[in-house]
């Protein structure tokens, strides 16, 4: 058995930091800065991502109009600026791409399972540093072959980002060759960074915690990010499987998913959403976790109901297993099944009901303290029960009968994924800033940013729902060819306009993030006077993060605890009656 | 507020209906919820030398909103089973239907119809491209195959929707109620010309219908 | 637990599972192995399973007894591998070389036994995607070829991998890297290397005696 003191000799090089720069900011094993490296490369994904959908939208509410500045594209994409079908296609693929797997995947796992878990658990690093430092640079290559794409003949891929075969195996019915194969390519390479991240944070969190860090005394955002991690190990795999499948369909002759030769399509979209639904609560439930850990630091009250929390999370994270086919109610596949998918995803909302009662009931009698991060939080709470509400309509098969592929899905999407996800990256980026950087973000512009962000996220996705049961297709080039549609169009410039707001909404961000760097306010160690064991080391922590292994004496949310004067009681401090020395039996078991 | 479009078919109501519902369900919960978080942000706005309460849980309320809302959505589910199956299940499909077939491929429908003996196959059917005709009040069977990619055959004002697969013969039932000239859609990705892959719906009376089917025979 | 504290080699005991990181994640790795190979034996199935789909018969296209011949030899290979495990166990260097030099060989052969039937297969004219003549012999021709082909190579190309990673466990070994009471090592690569060879039982069985 370990004891402090051999622990404390192991992490004696929290000190001296003798490496290259080259060691320190590029190849850099330490779990701090590849958090913060996957920060800066996410950032830049999400705004590829976001000039994707700006485009998009021009499309969609001026068809056939040529762009502003849009001389800069070759002919194969918009010849004088008017985008070609198959451009738009492509755009639609690479945005639905991009902010998936680069942008909001990534932020959420990538960055912030790197950068909180051995923080928050008292480890110096990562179990395998080194395996962590391989999966942010096949991170880096898989976005760089996904944006090469863009310049090979043919252009990317342009079959969605759920790339349906036979349209993603066949370059006859797609037009694109080898822009589908990079797509694929890619997205392998993105697997096998994934994997290793999530080797990493499994491992770390079995293995790594600090002593008295029992699993129920681990912060909501460590159990969703080590579940999350469990999640994608089991679930990219198959993505993995599925895509050499396709790619092999696509080169050597293979016809796993081509009808002609005894193949399925929809072998492929059984694939595709076994993953896929998985991979859905992998991009919600790290954020429901990091708003949990602010919402009860701006509550300052402890989270209401912690283990229902941590089973609600697991429960979504089983049943998220048994509901994919709620994505193919309308593909064909045997109706009966479709009645079971029903009822397996209309009882996954049951633990988001869970979570967002527990969210209110948090900040019910509490002290709440508006910084940033809490409005970003809070939003998660009111815009994520839009998208749960709107996921109700499309689990009844009956109804998704008419709204299926069409612009309410795409509402759906957006109250989940920016609504929800994206405003909790908010939420964590302005929580955690003073932590990575030493620096404050300026508060002001931070809510001046939330606010704009918050209005103009609204004005574009809440009318989607309404064209959505109007009956508006997604994926559509140009809407005006079906009469039914036409008078959507007014609302299809209303929701445009609202974009490009929306769209220079973040400006403010950006400028505060960068301008922080450099300029920002000093950080304090405890800047949010919160709990957790980050907060007990100087910000930014040193390679190591902890000079001697803290002992946890108690949860990660013991705010306004009547037991002390202040408003926070953080996990390291023993009060009166707690053992001072580590416990002597295994935490955890 | 005249969202959907007009229902015109026979289901077509009950799925409207099934939407509403929910809306009003749904609706309930979203104006609860935000309501509620806004009074807290109000009412327990952060005040210098105050301190909250501090609570960790109540078992009794969490018990209290789990059941709530498994009970509805099973509640709903429940609800959506039997149009659904009513629309989907072959075995439920009317008898007395008419037959048709379509071909879907990048970016066309070929509509094949039976001819005047009524039946698929025998010598006098023929194919029309891009147009869908059918009688009013009068129940129909479209069996739907495509040859390259996958295709969506949907026409919202009938609230009706299936994809088309290669490789597969996916049949698609639909009773029109009003005559009139609607569109059909493709509303699955299907290519570059997947935004005009559209065709026009003909709902004749039953007598002109039948004089149409004699005349292209 | 004292002993873990040694094998892994320097990194101390955490609290948690009562199993060091390297070993844990090796098995933490294998799960996300047992989901792919899921996902492929799964389309398998489902392709192979779908109504008007027939199947060639066991030993129609393929050699059974040379490859329940490769079967035996990975198997053995797997055996050796806990020769060399237990070898070290007890502190045996000269055992645990000679042990995993054999692993390795085994290991080897029966790549190149697979190189061999694929080169045999291909001489016939049997690829993932058949020729016009086989396509009329094989019933499901070319399901067979992409299944075929899909399922073993991605196995081939485990072992191989094992193969080089063990080959580089035995150079550490020859260097006299490990010890009775540090070899994780040898165990790790041991784990990574009876479940290929599990794998293989699985694969060999469903492709090709069923
Ligand atoms: C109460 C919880 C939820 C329910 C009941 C639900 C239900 C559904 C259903 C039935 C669909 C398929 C609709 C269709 O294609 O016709 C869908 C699509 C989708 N959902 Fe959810 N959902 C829920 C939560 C979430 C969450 C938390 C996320 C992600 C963070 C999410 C992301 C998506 C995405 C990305 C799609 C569209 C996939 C595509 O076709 O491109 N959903 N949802
Ligand atoms: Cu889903
Ligand atoms: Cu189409």
């Amino acid at each position: 058995m370990a004891t402090v003191e051999a622990v404390a000799g192991q992490m004696a090089h929290a000190h001296h930091d003798d490496r290259s720069f080259l060691r320190r900011y590029i190849f850099s094993t330490d779990h701090k800065m590849i958090g913060i490296q996957f920060l800066f490369a996410c950032l830049f994904f999400l705004l590829v991502g976001g000039l994707l959908a700006m485009l998009i939208r021009w499309q969609v509410a001026f068809p056939g109009k040529p762009l502003p500045f849009g001389g800069i594209f070759p002919e194969t994409m918009a010849p004088n600026g008017i985008i070609l079908p198959e451009f738009y296609n492509a755009l639609v693929t690479m945005h639905g791409t991009f902010m998936i797997f680069f942008a909001i995947m990534p932020l959420l796992v990538g960055v912030y399972a790197n950068y909180l878990i051995p923080l928050k658990l008292g480890a110096p690093d990562m179990a395998f540093p080194r395996l962590n430092m391989m999966s942010f640079w096949l991170f880096v290559s898989s976005g760089i072959i996904m944006l090469a794409s863009f310049f090979v003949e043919g252009g990317p891929s342009a079959a969605g980002w759920t790339v349906y075969a036979p349209l993603s195996a066949v370059p006859e019915y797609s037009g694109v060759s080898a822009g589908q194969q990079l797509w694929i390519v890619s997205i392998v390479f993105f697997a096998a960074s994934s994997l290793l991240g999530s080797v990493n944070y499994i491992t770390t969190v079995i293995n790594m915690r600090a002593p008295g860090m029992t699993l129920f005394r681990m912060p909501l955002s460590i159990w969703s990010l080590f579940i999350t991690a469990i999640l994608a190990l089991l679930a990219v795999p198959i993505l993995a499987g599925a895509l050499v499948m396709l790619l092999f369909d696509q080169t050597i002759g293979t016809t796993f998913f081509l009808p002609e030769h005894g193949g399925q399509p929809l072998l492929w979209q059984h694939l595709f959403w076994f993953f896929g639904h998985p991979e859905v609560y992998i991009l919600i439930l790290p954020a429901m976790g990091m708003v949990s850990d602010i919402i009860a630091n701006g509550s300052r009250k402890p989270i209401f109901g912690y283990h229902s929390m941590v089973f609600a999370i697991a429960g979504i994270a089983f049943l998220g297993w048994i509901v994919w086919g709620h994505h193919m109610f309308q593909s064909g596949m045997n109706p009966l099944l479709g009645t079971s998918f029903m009822v397996s995803t209309m009882a996954i909302a049951v633990p988001t009901a869970i979570k967002v009662c527990n969210w209110l009931a948090t900040m019910w009698r509490g002290n709440i303290q508006f910084h940033t991060p809490m409005l970003n939080a809070t939003a998660f709470v009111a815009m994520f029960t839009v998208g749960g509400l709107s996921g109700i309509f499309m689990a009844s098969n009956s109804l998704d009968i008419f709204i299926h592929d069409t612009y309410f899905i795409v509402a759906h999407i957006h109250y989940v994924l920016f609504g929800g996800s994206l405003f909790a990256i908010f939420a964590a980026i302005y929580f955690w800033y003073p932590k990575m950087f030493g620096r404050m973000m300026n508060e002001t512009w931070g809510k001046v940013h939330f606010a704009l962000t918050f209005v103009f996220y609204n004005l574009v996705f809440f009318p989607m729902h309404i064209i959505g049961i109007g009956g508006h297709m997604r994926r559509i080039y140009d809407p005006t060819q079906y009469t039914f549609m036409q008078p959507m169009q007014p609302m299809n410039r209303f929701i445009t306009i609202s974009a490009f707001l929306l769209f220079v909404s973040q400006i403010p961000f950006v400028i505060n993030f960068f301008w922080s760097l450099f300029k920002g306010k000093k950080a304090e160690i405890n800047p949010w006077r919160d709990n957790g064991l980050e907060w007990t080391v100087p910000s930014p922590p040193a390679h190591g993060n902890f000079e001697i292994t803290p002992t946890v004496y108690r949860g990660p949310y013991e705010f306004s605890s009547p037991e002390v004067d202040e408003d926070f009681l953080p996990q390291t401090t023993p009060l009166n009656g707690d053992r001072r020395t580590a416990p002597e039996q295994v935490p955890g078991d | 507020m005249n969202w959907l479009p007009p229902a015109l078919s026979t289901y077509a109501a009950d799925i409207d209906r099934i939407f509403y519902v929910i809306l009003v369900i749904t609706g309930i919960i979203f104006v609860a919820v935000e309501v509620t978080l806004i009074v807290f942000m109000i009412k327990y706005r952060g005040r210098e030398g105050r301190k909250a309460y501090y609570i960790e849980g109540n078992t009794k309320a969490e018990v209290i909103w789990t059941v709530t809302p498994a009970i509805i959505v099973l509640a709903l589910a429940f609800a959506s089973q039997d149009v659904w199956s009513r629309l989907k299940n072959p075995d439920r499909f009317p008898s007395d239907a008419l037959t048709f077939s379509v071909e879907a491929k990048q970016f066309e429908w070929n509509f094949t119809y039976p001819g005047i003996d009524g039946v698929l196959g025998n010598g006098d059917d023929f194919t029309i491209r891009n147009q869908l005709h059918l009688p009013v009040g009068q129940p129909v069977v479209v069996h739907t195959s495509s040859i390259d990619v996958i295709h969506s055959f949907f026409i919202p004002v009938f609230r009706i929707k299936q994809d088309i697969v290669p490789g597969m013969v996916i049949p698609v039932w639909f009773e029109a109620t009003e005559t009139g000239e609607f569109e059909l859609a493709c509303a699955e990705l299907c290519g570059l010309g997947h935004y005009r892959m559209r065709a026009r719906v003909f709902v004749h009376s039953q007598e002109d219908f039948a004089s149409w089917m004699a005349e292209q025979s | 637990m004292s002993d873990a504290v040694v094998m892994s080699g320097g990194v101390h005991a955490e609290p948690g599972m009562r199993v060091y990181n390297q070993k844990l994640g090796m098995w933490v790795f294998l799960t996300s192995e047992v989901m792919f190979f899921t996902g492929l034996i799964g389309s398998y199935l489902i392709l192979r399973s779908a109504p008007g789909v027939e199947w060639a018969l066991p030993g129609e296209v393929l050699n059974v007894p040379l490859t329940a011949f490769n079967t035996f030899i990975l198997i053995c290979s797997s055996v050796t591998m806990v020769k060399a495990f237990a070898a070290i166990e007890s502190g045996d260097q000269k055992g645990l070389r000679l042990y995993l030099v054999a692993t390795v060989v085994l290991g080897a052969f029966f790549v190149g036994v697979q190189g061999f039937e694929y080169y045999k297969l291909i001489e016939e004219g049997f690829l993932p995607h058949c020729g016009e003549e086989l396509a009329a012999l094989v019933p499901s021709c070319h399901l067979y070829g992409s299944t075929f082909y899909t399922m073993t190579g991605f196995h081939g190309t485990h072992v191989s991998i094992g193969v080089l990673c063990m080959i580089w466990v035995t150079v550490k070994a020859f260097r006299g890297k490990y010890t009775q009471g540090d070899h994780g090592g040898v165990e790790v690569i041991g784990l990574y290397w009876h479940f290929v060879d599990l794998v293989w039982i699985l694969l060999f069985t469903i492709v090709y005696l069923i």
